[in-house]
Order: C-alpha cells, then sequence, then structure tokens
C-alpha cells in the first residue's frame, strides 16, 4: 500500500499547484481518491468528521442496483433461449446477457464520464459521483436490442443539457438517467416501441415475439403470465426493470442505509395502489380492469420508484414534499398507463413530470414553516402595540 | 424551585466520543502569560487602549469596542503588556500580557447596588469590564447596552461532544451564581430562564429567581437556540441575551466584591490525551502549562478552544478562549485510507449514516481525529440535515439562501433564530463535507452590516 501511495504521489507531481498540468488536477484527483480517501484534513467548521461521503453514498446505490442489474442479464438471455426452443443453462443465458448488455455500460460509462471529467477540468471542481450510479442506471432502462451508437447518443444528450446544462451534480431539475431514456424514446420510437425491441435479437429471430405485458393490454390483448412471473420477472421489458423481486432487494438495501427515501418508496407504491384500485372499480378497458396488484409488479413502476423517484436532486427535498411527491408519482404513473395507449408504460414520464413539479412542491412546504414564523411576528407586534 | 416546561427533541445525536475529563479539579498552575483574542467577540472590532510595555492591573480595560466604546474588555491579570500581535492588514489577533506578582487590583462602588436603577447598574457593568459576559441573540454578538431583552437565557446543560459538567464547575460557586441571577433580573424585560439536564440534581434545586426548564435529548439539545424557540422565540427586532453559567458567578462575584472576577474552570478533555481533567484558571491562560501536566498520547495533535464541533483551533503555544469551558485536544488525521470509501469498511470511524456499521460494534466510545473522511462536493443528499437539527426551519433551504445572499429569504427561514454553532453537527454529519457554521456566520455577517 505504501509504495502504491508513493508511486501515485510521484505521478501526481505534474498535477500540483503551480505545475505544468494544474487544470487537469481533477482528472488525476478522481482517480486518486478512488484508490484512496485522502490525508485532508479539517480547515474550518467542525473539527471531525462522518465517515460517510458522496462517493459511499453512491457505490451503496450501486450495489443495490447489482441484484436487478444480474438477474436482468440473465433474463435477456433467458428471454432469447425460451424463445427460440433452444436447450440452455444457466451460465449460457447469462452469458448472452452479458454480451448484450456489457457492452452498453462501457458505452454509457465512456461517454458520460468523459463528458463529466471534460465539465471538471472546465469548471476547475473536482469529479462528482453522481455519474457512476447514472452510467449505470442508463443501460439498465434501455431496451436490450437498442443500437449502441444512440445509448451513446442519448447519454450525451442526458450528461450535456439535462445536467451540465443547469450547472453540473446536485443543480439538475429532471433525473438524467431518466432524460436519457425519455430522448432514446422519443428520438428513435422504432427502437424504443412495439414487440420486437424487448427480448434480444427479436427482430432477426423470426420466432420470437417480445411484447411487454402492458404493451399487449395496451393493444387489448391477453396476458399470458402469471402474477408470480411477473414479480420473480422472467418476462420481456427493459433490461434490469423486469424482476419486482430483485428491485425489492435493492429497495432492502437503500432504505437500511437510510440512502433512499423510504417516504418516496412508500409514498409511491400507495399512490399507485390506490390509483389502480380506483381504476379497477370503473374496469372500462384492459388496462383498467388488470389488478392494481399486478399493476405494481409490471412495467417499470418498481425499477422506477425505487430508483428513479429517488434521486434526492432531481426529487422533493423537504420531508413531507417527498411523501407528496411520492404518492403523485404513483397516481401519475398508472394514470398515464390507463389512459395513453402510446405509452403504455407510464412511471418515466410520471416521473420526469414530477421531477419538474418537485420545486413547487417544495416550495409550498416550506411556505407552511414561513407563514408560521411571519403569524408568530405579526402576533408579538401586535402584543407590542397594544 | 418550580420547572416551567420541559423540552425535548429526538433530533440530533450523541457523539460518543473517547477522552471525556474526569470529574477531579486539578491544582491550579501557575502560568506565566495570558492573552485577549479580539476574535473571541463576534461582530466586534477593537480600539486598543494599551501599549506594549504598558503596566496593568486586574479590571483595567485593555481595548474598547469600536461599535459602541463603552464596551470595555478589561485585563484578567495584573501584569506588563507583553506583546500586540497583529495579522494581516494589521488585524489585532491577541494581546499577550505577562502577569507578575502585583496584588493590585481595580475596584469598583458595589455595596448599593441593589438600590441602582437600571442604567446605573448597566453603566457599572460596562465600566468595570462585565458587560462582554453578556452576549445577544440574534447573531451571538455582544449585548447592546441601550437595548432591553425581553429574556436572558442561562443553560448548564452542554451536550456537545466531551462536554464540561456544570454542575460540576458551580459546585462551590452557589452564592455568586444566585447573585449573578439576581444582577441579570433587574437587566430583563420579561425573565431569566435557567435551563438544566432533565435528570438534574443538586446545584441547581435552590436558585431562586428564575424560570426553570428542564432539557432532554441528543446534541444539539443543550444549545441556546432550540431552547429561546421553544420558551421565547425571536421574532423580527427582539432581543434575548445568554450568560455562560461561568460567567453568571463571575458577575455575581463581582457585585459581591467589586472586583473584576475572570475565573474559568476548564476541562482539557480528547482522546490525544493522557489524563483529562478540569483546572481552575483564568479566561486567556496560556495552555502549554496545563497541557504538559495531562500529556498528549502523540505528537500531531490538534488543540480547540471549545468542543469538536464548533471550537476554534489553536495550538500548543496558544491560549484559552474567553468564554470557554473546555479545550478539546485530538490527534490529526492526515493518513490515507485505501478504498475507504466502501460501504461498512473503517467501521472504526464515528459515522451516522446507516453506511457504517460503526454504531453497532462500537459501545464504549470512538477514538476521532480530524480526517475530512472525504472531499467536499455538490449538495446531493437530501434529508441528512433535518435528522440532526432540532430548531423548526428548514436547515438546508437556509444555507442555500445564506450562499446566494438572499436576505429576504434568509429572514423568512429563521436566521434571527440560529448562531453557526448550531449547525455543528450538520458540519459533522452531511454527506457534502459542506462548511455550514461557515455559511451561517458569513450569513449573519451580512445580516449585521445590512440590517443591524
Amino acid at each position: 500500500m505504501n509504495f502504491l501511495r508513493k508511486s501515485l504521489d510521484e505521478l501526481k507531481k505534474p498535477f500540483g499547484k503551480g505545475q505544468k498540468l494544474e487544470k487537469f488536477a481533477p482528472a488525476i484527483n478522481a482517480f486518486d481518491t478512488f484508490l484512496f480517501v485522502p490525508n485532508h484534513t479539517t480547515k474550518k467548521g467542525a473539527h471531525i468528521r462522518d465517515a460517510v461521503d458522496l462517493k459511499r453514498t453512491m457505490v451503496t446505490v450501486i450495489i443495490a442496483l447489482l441484484p436487478a442489474l444480474i438477474y436482468g442479464i440473465y433474463n435477456t438471455g433467458y428471454q432469447y433461449y425460451a424463445q427460440t426452443g433452444e436447450p440452455f443453462t444457466f451460465l449460457e443465458a447469462f452469458i448472452h446477457g452479458s454480451w448484450k448488455i456489457v457492452p452498453m455500460i462501457i458505452v454509457s460509462y465512456v461517454v458520460g464520464l468523459s463528458i463529466e471529467f471534460g465539465f471538471a477540468v472546465y469548471r476547475g471542481h473536482e469529479v462528482n459521483e453522481g455519474y457512476l450510479v447514472t452510467g449505470l442506471l442508463i443501460p439498465m432502462i434501455m431496451p436490450v436490442d437498442i443500437p449502441l451508437w444512440m445509448v451513446a447518443v442519448s447519454t450525451a444528450f442526458a450528461v450535456l443539457i439535462a445536467k451540465e446544462a443547469f450547472g453540473g451534480t446536485g443543480m439538475n431539475i429532471l433525473n438524467p438517467a431518466l432524460t436519457a431514456r425519455a430522448f432514446a424514446f422519443f428520438a428513435y420510437p422504432t427502437y424504443m416501441s412495439g414487440n420486437k425491441v424487448w427480448v434480444s435479437e427479436a427482430s432477426n429471430v423470426d420466432a420470437i415475439s417480445g411484447e411487454t405485458i402492458l404493451g399487449t393490454l395496451a393493444a387489448g390483448g391477453d396476458v399470458n403470465y402469471s402474477m408470480f412471473e411477473m414479480f420473480q420477472g422472467a418476462i420481456p421489458g427493459s433490461i434490469a426493470e423486469t424482476s419486482t423481486l430483485w428491485v425489492a432487494v435493492g429497495a432492502l438495501i437503500l432504505i437500511l442505509t437510510g440512502v433512499g427515501s423510504w417516504r418516496i418508496i412508500t409514498g409511491g407504491i400507495v399512490g399507485a395502489a390506490v390509483m389502480g384500485f380506483l381504476f379497477n372499480l370503473w374496469g372500462a378497458n384492459a388496462l383498467m380492469s388488470f389488478s392494481w396488484m399486478n399493476h405494481l409488479v409490471v412495467g417499470g413502476f418498481a425499477f422506477g420508484i425505487v430508483f428513479m423517484a429517488t434521486d434526492p436532486v432531481s426529487g422533493a427535498q423537504t420531508n413531507k414534499g417527498k411523501w407528496i411527491y411520492g404518492v403523485l408519482v404513483g397516481i401519475f404513473c398508472i394514470m398515464i398507463r390507463v389512459f395513453n395507449p402510446a405509452y403504455p408504460e407510464g412511471v418515466m414520464l410520471a416521473i420526469l413530470l414530477m421531477n419538474v413539479f418537485a420545486p413547487t412542491i417544495d416550495h409550498y412546504v416550506i411556505n407552511g414553516n414561513i407563514k408560521k414564523r411571519k403569524k408568530r411576528w405579526a402576533v408579538a407586534q401586535e402584543l407590542k402595540s397594544a | 424551585m418550580d420547572i416551567i416546561k420541559g423540552i425535548r427533541t429526538r433530533r440530533g445525536a450523541k457523539l460518543n466520543i473517547k477522552g471525556t475529563a474526569e470529574k477531579i479539579l486539578s491544582k491550579a498552575i501557575s502560568t506565566p502569560t495570558y492573552a485577549l483574542k479580539p476574535d473571541d467577540f463576534f461582530g466586534t472590532t477593537p480600539k486598543l487602549l494599551v501599549k506594549e510595555g504598558a503596566e496593568v492591573i486586574t479590571g483595567d480595560p485593555v481595548f474598547f469596542s469600536k461599535q459602541d466604546p463603552r464596551i470595555k474588555i478589561v485585563s484578567p491579570v495584573s501584569g506588563i503588556i507583553k506583546e500586540i500581535v497583529r495579522g494581516p492588514k494589521r488585524k489585532i489577533e491577541k494581546i499577550i500580557i505577562e502577569a507578575n506578582q502585583n496584588k493590585e487590583v481595580r475596584s469598583h462602588e458595589v455595596a448599593n447596588w441593589e438600590t441602582l436603577g437600571r442604567d446605573a447598574l448597566i453603566a457599572l457593568l460596562l465600566e468595570s469590564g462585565n458587560w462582554p459576559f453578556l452576549q445577544q441573540r440574534p447573531y451571538g454578538t455582544l449585548a447592546h447596552p441601550d437595548e432591553t431583552p425581553k429574556a436572558i437565557f442561562v443553560s448548564t446543560l452542554d451536550t456537545s461532544p466531551l462536554a464540561v459538567d456544570h454542575a460540576f464547575l458551580l459546585t462551590n460557586n452557589h452564592e455568586n451564581f444566585q447573585q449573578g441571577i439576581n444582577v441579570l433580573n433587574k437587566l430583563v424585560d420579561q425573565a431569566v430562564f435557567l435551563g438544566v439536564d432533565a435528570n438534574f440534581s443538586a446545584p441547581f434545586e435552590k436558585v431562586e429567581n428564575v424560570q426553570c426548564y428542564t432539557i432532554a435529548g441528543p446534541h444539539p439539545a443543550g444549545n441556546l437556540s432550540f431552547h429561546i424557540q421553544e420558551l421565547s422565540p425571536i421574532n423580527m427586532g427582539d432581543r434575548v441575551w445568554t450568560v455562560n453559567p461561568e460567567d453568571v458567578v463571575n458577575l455575581g462575584r463581582f457585585i459581591t466584591e467589586g472586583v473584576f472576577s475572570a475565573q474559568r474552570t476548564v476541562a482539557f478533555a480528547g482522546n490525544a490525551l493522557k489524563a483529562p481533567k478540569y483546572f481552575p484558571t483564568t479566561i486567556g491562560v496560556e495552555l502549554a502549562p496545563m497541557i504538559e501536566e495531562v500529556e498528549t498520547t502523540q505528537s500531531g495533535v490538534r488543540l480547540i478552544n471549545g468542543d469538536v464541533l464548533s471550537g476554534k483551533t489553536t495550538s500548543t503555544q496558544g491560549y484559552l478562549g474567553y468564554y470557554n469551558n473546555l479545550v478539546s485536544v485530538i490527534p490529526e488525521g492526515n493518513t490515507y485510507r485505501m478504498f475507504g470509501w466502501l460501504p461498512f469498511k473503517d467501521n472504526s470511524i464515528l459515522s451516522l449514516s446507516n453506511t457504517s456499521f460503526s454504531r453497532l460494534f462500537n459501545k464504549s466510545g470512538f477514538e476521532i481525529d480530524t480526517n475530512l473522511n472525504g472531499e467536499e462536493r455538490a449538495l446531493v443528499v437530501t434529508g441528512e440535515m433535518e435528522k440532526v437539527f432540532p430548531l423548526d426551519l428548514y436547515p438546508m433551504q437556509l444555507l442555500k439562501a445564506c450562499m446566494i445572499e438572499d436576505i429576504e429569504k434568509m429572514e423568512a427561514l429563521g436566521i434571527y433564530e440560529v448562531v453557526p454553532e448550531d449547525f455543528g453537527l450538520i458540519d459533522y454529519a452531511n454527506t457534502s463535507k459542506i462548511e455550514a457554521q461557515e455559511i451561517i456566520r458569513k450569513g449573519i455577517e451580512l445580516m449585521i452590516n445590512e440590517v443591524g
């Protein structure tokens, strides 16, 4: 360790203050702090600090994403082999999935991190860790057969327009990963909907017809999957959103570590369940009479509410606001599913919509506190003059 | 004594740190030099009254406040002005006084103080150098002699890490404490409030002329901002004064004996000390002789005037702050940790976050150091500040309002109700390593300049 530390210090010398490469210090620091938590001590304010930092927080989110990702990789292979009818083993399915998905992850990280590093050097701040999560989320919510160049373009759009244009990490209004997906969805609609994109190689192999459950319902078809299959996730869909089971494991990790807001997650589930139940009572079409319990386990709802809606930057920031925000995401998700057959999956649009309204929700919550204070002032003023 | 109210909170955190001072009052140690540091008086610009080499006796004014020339800071000891240390832009950093054996003191006529009117009493306190014991809210500056506070708060519970036990400090000072309370009663509009621990014991039972309330909960439950908001909230234009418990004793002793009393009982505590304990000493004392007595366990330690969350850094050549009852001594943490950012790694580091097992495993107290445990980042995580902040206001939004210097918003969000130290735990706990206390201090300075 000492040797490594010394070589790193040697390597960093040209990036030091007043040296030739000083401008590029954020880039080398990003690698250095990945290996070592730096030896910085407190200079002002509290003299001691918590062990938690943004890296640790973001890595916790990545750990929470892993179960869903690994299942998603397996499911990609499973869907392919199950539909072509070839016999396969778990390992073969996993290898097929990795062959599809690992390149997407690499593309997303390379494109996104290059832009992040560029902006860090340009603006002269350290590289923020937020993209470690965004960069993994982007491929996880794409259809498996999306061309890599589309992943690259969507990623670049999301990082540039949704994030850096607003001032970088912590300043963005919209969730960057969802923005990437929305961009791909609206820019390349043929690659993002229909029945040929959700299962690996569906467009090349005739035997495969990979319609998602919500897509089937929107088209007025019948669903051939049991609720357990939907919950466990062996269904067509975007890469890592299909398994509610493994998303729930991730949710548990997020909630137990306190990294994800349990208020948003609970609020979202309650909102969606209530909305689904009301539509069940109404029951005017196939999607309306689709059981509210099934609504919770199909499509990207679970993944969205656990990993996307809980993004602390684009979500509501006050505790009361988080409840309201969560419930509304749930309500709008089901509402969009039911009312708009062009977008059989409503969670993406529901979250993006609420991202936009989150500051408004917070504004009213905080205003409650401000009003209380002003009222106290007014009462005191009256007492004084009386 | 009746308890008028019990205030409690669950928001906050008790940081279980090794090295609390043992309740042993060591014998007094003779110290050659003392120093007054103008920076200890927030919002006060010093104007010197003495030159290097001048002789002063206990109670002689050393400098006065440019903001109000009536406010004088007097010498805690008799001696010779050894050095006036100046920093950048000739700013006065400290005035060092070398003590001599001169037993002369400056006395004041106090026999008939109870018959004095409020104005005469204030004039006496100003002239005798007792005024700096009175601090005001909002802002945490020195009290303004022309204003009448609606309430005066004294809290005898300190919940900060390694905190001193005020009950122990006041053990033999009950009479002076009561006298000090009596003095405060003549200055206040409504009432003097005395905060005591919910499981309080003997020393405070007999205090009279106070509205007594109990406090329960983790740090920062002991902070006065919280008590004031619960009992006598500050509205725009309101003034509330605060006094440290031992300064109440100093006021009481002055009013009895007529001589400026600069008594300071100091705890030396922290996990870098071999024998943390209390010393009876004087305001502004030099720290080195006592540090020698308590012995540091290693080189590379940080000395802090005050607690580890909101104190000021000093050094082994440094001097005790004007208001501090605690000197914390902890190891510097300038070391690297390989892959230290992995969740659940390095559980020996105290963490309030659930991304560490630290609180599960270590019940006996933590070794702490000054490592930042990361680097400053953009504000991302939400909700963590509210968890350690008992006041009824939104800390993150107030911080943001201070950052953008939006005075109207700062007012609306409650800047009048806070002082920087209330954000000490937020400094500690926040993931992005934001310097919350610094931001609030700057915000308050802005308010003083723009609104007053």
